[in-house]
C-alpha cells in the first residue's frame, strides 16, 4: 500500500477507496490519472470541484476514488444533474465523467442541449465504442460491421462521431484524443478546467475485454498502438477524403470559441431584475 | 406579492407557495395542465435570485432539481401524467440518495396522452409505487387554490425535514380553478430548513439514519459521495451485499412511516354523529363537501373525511375515524386507487363502497352522489 500512498497524486484519492472495479488493461486508469494530473498542474482545489458521473464503467473513474463532492447519477443523466449543480453553485467546477453509451444513446438529448445552452460543464466522455459494463453490447459508437455480443453477424448501423455531434450542437470547446495521447489529453483537460463555457473532451479508450477481444486485439498495449497508428491530427485530416479517413481517429481540438456561459447570463439576469424591482 | 387576499388560480398559488417556502431552483418541461406554475415561477424566481430553467425533457427536469438540491437549494419541478411517468426513475434516485425536492403532479386524464385538460386522479398509485424497488414516499393532495399555496409550502417543509422527495398530487380542477387565496405575512408560517453537518466528522455519516442524517451539501469540503447504488451510512458503494440494500430500504421507510400521523393529515367534517361518511381528496372532496351539506339539509347524518395527505396512508387515523360509522362511500376520479386502503382499514360493521363519477375525467355530479347517499341513508 505504501507505493500507492507515496504516489504524487494519492492526495487526491478518497481515503479508504483503494481497490477498484476496472478490468485490467482498461483505459479508465489513464483517464483518471490524466485528470488528476491536470488538477495538480492547474492548482485547482478539489474543494471547488464537483464530479458528476453516469452509469457505466466511466462513472467509476471519480466515484468513489476522487476525494471530492461526487454525484453518481442514473444512467444517461449526469449532464442533466450537473446542470442543476452548476446553476446551483456557479462558482464550482462541475466535471462530468460519462461514456459513449451514457451520453450519446440514453443521454444524447442532455448532451446536445447542454452544448446548445453553453452551460459551464466540463464533460469527459470515455468512448470505448462498446457497452462494457453490461457485457459488450453494440453501442451507437460501435464501428459498422463489428461483431459484438448483440451483433453476432456484424453491426448494421453507422456509428456516431461524438465530437462532430457536440460541435454541431454548439459546444464551445470540443476535442478528441486517445488514451495513447496522454500529454495532449492532460493539456486539453487543463485548458477546460480553466475556461468557461461548455467543454467536451472525447477520449477514445480501450476496453480489451469486451471490445478488443471482438476486433482481435486482446492486449491493451497493442490496442493503444492501434489507436496511435489509426490517429490522424485534425489539421492533416482536413486534407483527406472520407474514404481515406475510414477507420481513422481524427484527434485534436475541433472547437474553441468564446460564447457567453449560461450561469453568467443568469447572474446578469438577476442583476437586471433586481434593478427593475428597486 | 404583498400579503392579502387575492382571487387566484391554483397553479399560480402553487408557484407563490414555492417561492414563499424558499424554492430557488425550478426546472420544467412544458406540459398541460401544469403550465401556469412554470409561467409564474419564470417571472418570480429571477427577482429572488433563483433559477428557472426549461429543460429538454422531464427526465432532465427532475435530474437538474436533484443536482441543485445537493448545492443546498430548495428545488421543485411541476408536470402532469406523461411527464410524471418519465420522472419515476429519478424520483427513486432522490429517495435512495435522500435528496429533498418537491414534484408537483397536476393530474390529467390518462393513460398516455389522454385528455390534457380533463381532471382525473389516475396517478395516485403511481405516486406511491411508480419507481422501481421498495420505498416510502410522501404525497399530499390539495383540494383548493388556497391549499395549492399552503401544501406547496408544507411539501417543502416535509422534504427538508425528512430529506426525501415530496409529491404534490394536484389535479386539473384544483390547478385551474380560481378562488380566494390568502397570502400570509412572511414569517407567519412555518419554514423548515434541512440539517447540514457542522463538521467533516458529522458529514461522513451522511446517509441512512432513521432520525434523518444531516445533508452534506456540495461546496463545503465534505467530499460527499452520493450514489443511487446500494451504499452504507458513509455513502460508500456496497453494490453486492444484500444486507446493505436491506438496510437502505428499511431505513428510508423507517424515516417516514412512524411519522405518518404528522405527515398525512386528515380533515374530519361533521363526523361526530355521522352514520354515513364520504371519503375524498383533491377536487373530489369539494363535491363531497357540497353533497354532505345537501344531505344534512335533508336530515341525513352524513360526514366527510378528507385526506390531505395520501401517502404514507394514514391508516390508523382513518381506521379510527371510520370505526363507529355504518357506511363509507369513497369518491375518487378513477376506478378506485385509494379505495383498497379504505377497505383495508374499515373492519367490523362498517360497510365501504366506491363511487366514481358517472363519466371518468369529469367531476362527480352532486345530484348523482346525493342520490347514492340518500338511497340507504
Amino acid at each position: 500500500m505504501s507505493s500507492v500512498d507515496s504516489h504524487p497524486l494519492a492526495k487526491y484519492l478518497r481515503k479508504g477507496s483503494r481497490s477498484h472495479t476496472h478490468c485490467s488493461g482498461c483505459g479508465n486508469g489513464i483517464v483518471a490519472q490524466s485528470f488528476l494530473r491536470a488538477i495538480d498542474e492547474t492548482g485547482i482545489s478539489m474543494k471547488n470541484v464537483v464530479c458528476v458521473a453516469g452509469i457505466g464503467c466511466s462513472g467509476w473513474i471519480p466515484s468513489p476514488f476522487f476525494d471530492v463532492d461526487t454525484l453518481h447519477t442514473t444512467h444517461g443523466r449526469p449532464i442533466a444533474f450537473a446542470t442543476g449543480v452548476k446553476l446551483g453553485k456557479p462558482d464550482m467546477e462541475v466535471v462530468v465523467f460519462t461514456g459513449d453509451g451514457d451520453c450519446s444513446a440514453i443521454g444524447g438529448n442532455h448532451l446536445i442541449h447542454a452544448a446548445r445552452r453553453n452551460i459551464g460543464l466540463k464533460v469527459i466522455c470515455v468512448n470505448n465504442m462498446i457497452y462494457g459494463m453490461t457485457g459488450g453490447e453494440a453501442a451507437p459508437t460501435t464501428p459498422k460491421g463489428t461483431k459484438t455480443t448483440t451483433t453476432p453477424f456484424g453491426s448494421l448501423e453507422r456509428p456516431f462521431d461524438l465530437s462532430k455531434l457536440v460541435a454541431a450542437a454548439g459546444g464551445s470547446y470540443v476535442s478528441r484524443w486517445t488514451t495513447y495521447h496522454v500529454a495532449a489529453l492532460v493539456a486539453s483537460m487543463k485548458k477546460v478546467l480553466t475556461r468557461e463555457g461548455f467543454s467536451f473532451i472525447e477520449v477514445i479508450s480501450q476496453c480489451p475485454v469486451h471490445y478488443g477481444r471482438r476486433i482481435g486485439i486482446t492486449d491493451p498495449v497493442e490496442m493503444m498502438r492501434y489507436f496511435q497508428k489509426q490517429s490522424v491530427p485534425v489539421e492533416k485530416a482536413r486534407g483527406l477524403s472520407e474514404q481515406e479517413l475510414l477507420g481513422k481517429f481524427v484527434i485534436g481540438e475541433f472547437v474553441n470559441t468564446r460564447v457567453p456561459e449560461l450561469s453568467q447570463l443568469y447572474a446578469e439576469l438577476f442583476e437586471a431584475t433586481s434593478r427593475e424591482s428597486n | 406579492m404583498r400579503p392579502g387576499t387575492y382571487f387566484m388560480q391554483g397553479n399560480e398559488a402553487c408557484a407563490l407557495g414555492a417561492v414563499a417556502a424558499g424554492c430557488r431552483f425550478f426546472a420544467f418541461y412544458p406540459i398541460t395542465p401544469a403550465g401556469e406554475i412554470a409561467e409564474k415561477m419564470s417571472e418570480l424566481l429571477p427577482k429572488a435570485r433563483g433559477v428557472y430553467i426549461q429543460m429538454e425533457d422531464e427526465i432532465a427536469a427532475i435530474g437538474s432539481i436533484i443536482g441543485a438540491s445537493w448545492t443546498g437549494r430548495k428545488t421543485m419541478t411541476a408536470t402532469s401524467g406523461p411527464g410524471f411517468s418519465l420522472m419515476q426513475e429519478n424520483i427513486g434516485y432522490a429517495v435512495m440518495t435522500e435528496t429533498p425536492c418537491v414534484i408537483v403532479d397536476v393530474q390529467r386524464a390518462g393513460p398516455s396522452t389522454g385528455i390534457v385538460s380533463a381532471p382525473m386522479q389516475g396517478d395516485v398509485v403511481q405516486a406511491r409505487h411508480g419507481s422501481h424497488g421498495e420505498y416510502e414516499i410522501i404525497a399530499l393532495a390539495p383540494s383548493s387554490a388556497q391549499e395549492m399555496f399552503d401544501m406547496t409550502i408544507r411539501a417543502f417543509n416535509l422534504a427538508e425535514q425528512y430529506r426525501t422527495p415530496v409529491i404534490v398530487l394536484a389535479d386539473e380542477t384544483v390547478a385551474h380553478m380560481r378562488e380566494e387565496v390568502l397570502i400570509p405575512e412572511e414569517g407567519s408560517f412555518k419554514i423548515v430548513n434541512r440539517k447540514v453537518p457542522s463538521s467533516v466528522e458529522e458529514a461522513s455519516h451522511a446517509f441512512l439514519n432513521a432520525s434523518v442524517a444531516p445533508m452534506p451539501v456540495f461546496g463545503n469540503g465534505f467530499s460527499a459521495h452520493v450514489t443511487g447504488s446500494s451504499h452504507d451510512e458513509f455513502g460508500k458503494r456496497q453494490a453486492s451485499a444484500p444486507e446493505a440494500i436491506d438496510n437502505i430500504i428499511r431505513t428510508i421507510v423507517a424515516k417516514i412511516k412512524p411519522h405518518t400521523a404528522e405527515i398525512s393529515e386528515i380533515e374530519k367534517v361533521m363526523l361526530d354523529d355521522a352514520d354515513t361518511v364520504l371519503v375524498a381528496y383533491g377536487s373530489c372532496a369539494r363535491t363531497a363537501e357540497y353533497v354532505m351539506k345537501q344531505a344534512r339539509n335533508k336530515g341525513a347524518r352524513v360526514g366527510l373525511l378528507r385526506l390531505k395527505g395520501i401517502w404514507p396512508f394514514p391508516e390508523e387515523a382513518v381506521g379510527k375515524a371510520l370505526e363507529p360509522v355504518r357506511r363509507v362511500i369513497v369518491l375518487e376520479n378513477n376506478l378506485g386507487q385509494v379505495f383498497p386502503e379504505i377497505e383495508r382499514v374499515t373492519t367490523g360493521e362498517t360497510k365501504s363502497a366506491f363511487l366514481p363519477p358517472e363519466t371518468l375525467a369529469t367531476m362527480h355530479r352532486p345530484d348523482y352522489v346525493l342520490q347514492h347517499v340518500m338511497e340507504a341513508a
